[in-house]
């Protein structure tokens, strides 16, 4: 883990520093929002929820839970007429006139105790008249279906979103370009595939909790397990009708996102409850089965994939649509499939492309963010018609990336050129590594051994002004303290932030610290903890607020000197000047500032740095082509191979090697990235072999960790390699991009493709389960 | 609901508890004791985030009524450090980059532990099994199995 040599180094960009915030997680002293003390005036919220997956709400008769001794508020959605939504504004805290999933919030409870607040909800009555549910896209999208949303007209939505009144339609997508339909005549092979990727969720090994206070004055403030909390802020507000500054969020540690914590979902329904009760904090706290199904899931997807190539192997088409299974309420989920749309072609050059992406509402639960925002699932099918291709056209898979694959200039999907891009580099450097071509014999005579690799890209998704902003502050002894409102959610943001804001400032790692826990009272703004955005975002207001605070130090040491501040320099915490080679350590002038001589006054003062970033830069697309100058900031690009051995008696699948590749620009903390690549390594394949919510009628049917198996450490390869390439960005710090939700994008393929090269059967979609790898070689006569 | 009186000898401190029969280890530490490194996952005895030493046993705390747990000795996260020394496996899972989001980390610390101490030489399928209950999101798992290695062996080298 340490890098090689021990000297200090002037800037601790690229170095594995220590995580910042790692002591105390295991001490057992970090605070995460369920450790918070309120003391026993702390009341707890329960939340009645819809048995029905799809329903009108005739009539709720709460009068008996009121009259329950230590039930201190209930509310329905009765008191709460406003919308809330990121993206397109689809829903109520909670239901007023409808329900749309089961499990969808119809009324709440806060009383003395989760017990009282539990049999309080058994006393709610609540008449239902069922209404057919949608429970399959490409069905919801048929003109007979049942409408979950006859208002979706009157909603408010980002101007880049286009849903479809009248219809289940909350998104339709387009890429228009070429001409596909006459490209298919020049192709010498074309594949054409259907995928099914099902509904998986986050499990963040904490569950979502918040705490909700409202004082006597109106004003709220929220503790909670967040990834948001500028968005909860504002979003909160928004449907409550009251201003921004009113709300206050206070998010510590988060014990795992994943995008589950992004956005709004419990948090407004605690608020609400504690509306009624004011001066008393309420807690809210979702149990495992909830955490499974009623704050956001990674939606399902049908995908139709036709692809097609000349002689040489060259891609010459795509027409692509996918039917996303959006749930109840897509208000963040549509842009999961704008994303999706705008990525349709994969990591590859195709002069002509057909998409069409559509969000459409079912009956299942909310689909929402989940690592890598529709790339693991869109990849999951694109990634195995490119190894099919090849075949067909009588090509190795590699080869027919290497000559497909973007490089530096290729012109987009979206009809942009392309940016500097590692992405051959990470090819042959995960062909290598995993000795592609080479083939190993199986470690029993009932086992096949199999190689398979796939490549992956993605952009933050995200409106095109999402912001971030910071400061940085020096103390009397020199500390620096960067604030910053970014969240830490384990990738090791604070760590990296505290990185960034020593080089930029020029001061040691050890001598910065992070302002936390971001509060939005007085953290500086940051639109959410998504998309792979802080290292690149927030990276870049700080180093601007570090770059603010340098040039007040140094005009005030210039001034004092009588020198120029080009000749002086900030390094490991001293001011020195090159020119006349005096120094002076930044702790002998933070606060106070330095004196003229002769006792005639002082000059300088306190130093407060401050720094935005927002990427002005990104244009819109044409809602009928999906064409656009630079619709993305960029898109970090990557590649990961597995080996594996298919059981033949049993159809078990053992991941044997497991190798990453991603063009992270800059590695700000060598060592966090390949923990990132490490982790979503295991993750992707967690979801490949294991996951499903397996829905039935609008029901989550594996809603524990007894029938949700995740990964565990018997899971884990005992060979995982993960191999840092770096060509530098243009718009990040130091050249950086993100690394965190790519490492789980290309794996479900990669490991399909492998399956294939072992077996020689593909699966219609994950989990590659070993009933369902087992019979699918029953059916294709490889085992008897 | 009536409470019980349980004495309890936690991270080598004595301590008295009233809780109602109902109340579980887990919730006894956080919410009476302020132990809040004990961690609650799905209070459901499947991801091990909460789990503790008891009498020398690991156990998902969230699965043991406090009332049970009357003349026992309890090990937290809290107590796996000496003073200000941090424990082998506190150590080499910081230095192997073990640890991430944080919220299983203590239940893995905790399960190490015990099997550092039953098992000074464990091999990896050993690790794997000890570890097997608790669950991790984030770091795929690797650099933990690494760093109970690594413990293994500064305790040996200790010892």
């Amino acid at each position: 883990m340490k890098s090689a040599g021990s000297q200090p180094t002037a800037s601790p960009i690229g170095e594995n520093a220590p995580r910042i915030d790692a002591r105390q997680k295991v001490t057992g002293a970090a605070v995460f929002a369920d450790d918070i003390q309120f003391g026993d005036s702390l009341l707890h919220a329960r939340i009645k929820r819809s048995p029905h997956p799809h329903a009108l709400i005739r009539k709720i008769d709460t009068a008996r839970a009121r009259a329950l001794p230590g039930v201190k508020s209930v509310v329905t959605g009765e008191d709460f007429p406003g919308h809330i939504g990121l993206y397109l504004q689809d829903r109520y805290i909670f239901c007023r006139d409808r329900v749309r999933y089961i499990g969808d919030p119809v009324a709440g409870v806060a009383a003395i105790s989760e017990e009282i607040a539990q049999k309080a909800l058994d006393l709610i009555d609540v008449d239902y008249e069922l209404l057919e549910p949608v429970l399959d896209p490409e069905l919801g999208i048929r003109p007979n279906a049942a409408l979950l949303h006859p208002d979706l007209g009157q909603y408010v939505v980002a101007n880049f979103i286009f849903p479809k009144p009248g219809t289940n339609i909350s998104n339709h997508f387009k890429i228009r370009r070429g001409d596909v339909d006459s490209a298919w005549g020049q192709c010498a092979a074309v594949v054409e595939r259907k995928y099914r990727i099902p509904h998986i969720q986050h499990v963040p090994i904490e569950p979502h909790v918040a705490v909700a206070k409202v004082e006597e004055s109106g004003e709220i403030t929220l503790w909670g397990s967040s990834q948001s909390p500028f968005a909860q802020r504002n979003l909160i507000a928004q449907s409550m009708g009251i201003s921004q500054s009113r709300v206050r969020v206070i998010a510590p540690l988060v014990g795992g996102g994943f995008g589950s914590k992004a956005g709004v979902s419990m948090e407004a329904l605690v608020v609400a409850i504690a509306t009624k009760v004011r001066g008393r904090a309420v807690k809210l706290l979702l149990t495992r089965e909830e955490e499974f199904y009623t704050a956001f899931v990674r939606q399902g997807l049908v995908a139709h994939f036709k692809m097609g190539c000349d002689a040489k192997g060259r891609l010459l088409a795509m027409e692509n649509i996918f039917y996303w299974d959006g749930g109840a309420y897509t208000e963040y989920g549509v842009n999961v499939t704008r994303a999706a749309g705008y990525s349709s072609s994969g990591p590859y050059e195709v002069p002509n492309m057909k998409t069409d992406s559509y969000c459409v509402y079912t009956n299942h639960p909310v689909g929402g963010p989940m690592r890598g925002f529709g790339m693991p699932e869109m990849h999951a099918g694109l990634e195995q018609c490119i190894d099919e291709l090849a075949l067909q056209v009588g090509m190795d898979a590699v080869e027919f990336r290497r000559l497909n694959c973007l490089k530096t200039g290729s012109t987009l999907v979206t009809g942009s050129k392309m940016h500097p891009t590692g992405l051959p580099i990470c090819i042959e450097k995960t062909a290598e590594a995993i000795g592609w071509g080479k083939k190993a014999p199986p470690s029993a005579p009932n086992k096949r051994r199999g190689k398979g690799l796939a490549l992956m890209w993605k952009a933050p998704a995200m409106p095109p002004n999402a912001g971030s902003s910071a400061w940085v502050e020096l103390a009397e002894d020199g500390t620096v303290t960067v604030g910053v409102g970014g969240q830490e959610l384990g990738q090791g943001v604070f760590t990296v932030a505290a990185q960034m804001a020593a080089a930029a400032l020029g001061v040691p790692y050890e001598s910065v610290r992070i302002a936390t826990p971001v509060d939005t009272r007085y953290s500086p703004y940051e639109w959410q903890t998504v998309a792979s955005r802080l290292t690149w975002s927030m990276g870049n207001a700080i180093v601007n607020a570090a770059k603010d605070a340098k040039r007040q130090i140094l005009g005030t040491v210039a001034e004092a000197w009588g020198e120029t501040p080009e000749d002086l320099e900030i390094v490991q915490g001293v001011v020195i000047s090159y020119k006349s080679e005096k120094e002076i350590p930044l702790k002998n002038l933070a606060i106070y500032g330095l004196p003229k001589p002769n006792d005639q006054g002082w000059r300088g003062g306190p130093v407060i740095g401050r720094g935005n970033f927002m990427p002005t830069y990104v244009t819109g697309l044409d809602p009928e082509t999906g064409q656009g100058e630079r619709a993305v900031v960029h898109y970090t690009t990557g590649a990961q191979a597995v080996e594996l051995e298919v059981d033949l008696d049993t159809g078990r699948i053992e991941i044997l090697r497991g190798v990453s590749a991603f063009d992270v620009g800059k590695a700000i903390n060598p060592g966090l990235v390949e923990a990132q690549m490490e982790g979503g390594f295991v993750q992707g394949m967690s979801s490949a072999l294991f996951e499903s919510l397996n829905l039935k009628d609008g029901v989550v049917r594996s809603p524990s960790f007894v029938d949700y198996r995740i990964a565990t450490t018997a899971d884990a390869p005992k060979d995982l390699q993960a191999i840092i390439v770096e060509v530098a960005q243009d718009d990040g710090p130091w050249g950086a991009r993100g690394i965190g939700e790519h490492s789980m994008v290309p794996t479900i393929p990669a490991i399909a493709n492998a399956i294939y090269d072992a077996v020689g059967v593909r699966l219609e979609g994950p989990p590659f389960t070993a009933e369902k790898v087992y019979l699918a070689m029953l059916e294709a006569g490889i085992v008897k | 609901m009536a409470l019980h009186e349980i004495h309890v000898t936690i991270n080598d401190e004595p301590e008295q508890v009233a809780v109602p029969a109902n109340m579980t280890l887990m919730r006894m530490l956080r919410e009476k004791l302020a132990l809040t490194g004990t961690k609650n996952g799905c209070s459901a005895g499947e991801c091990g985030a909460c789990t503790v030493l008891l009498n020398g046993e690991p156990v998902n705390s969230c699965m043991v009524l406090a009332v049970e747990c009357d003349g026992a000795r309890i090990v937290t996260v809290e107590g796996l450090a000496d003073e200000q020394r941090l424990a082998p496996i506190q150590e080499t899972i910081l230095s192997e980059g073990g640890v991430q989001c944080g919220f299983c980390t203590p239940g893995i610390l905790i399960s190490a532990h015990a099997l550092l101490q039953r098992n000074p030489n464990p091999g990896e399928d050993e690790i794997r099994e000890a570890l097997v209950g608790n669950l991790c999101r984030c770091t795929g798992y690797v650099r933990i199995i690494e760093s109970v290695k690594e413990a293994a062996k500064m305790q040996s080298l200790a010892g």
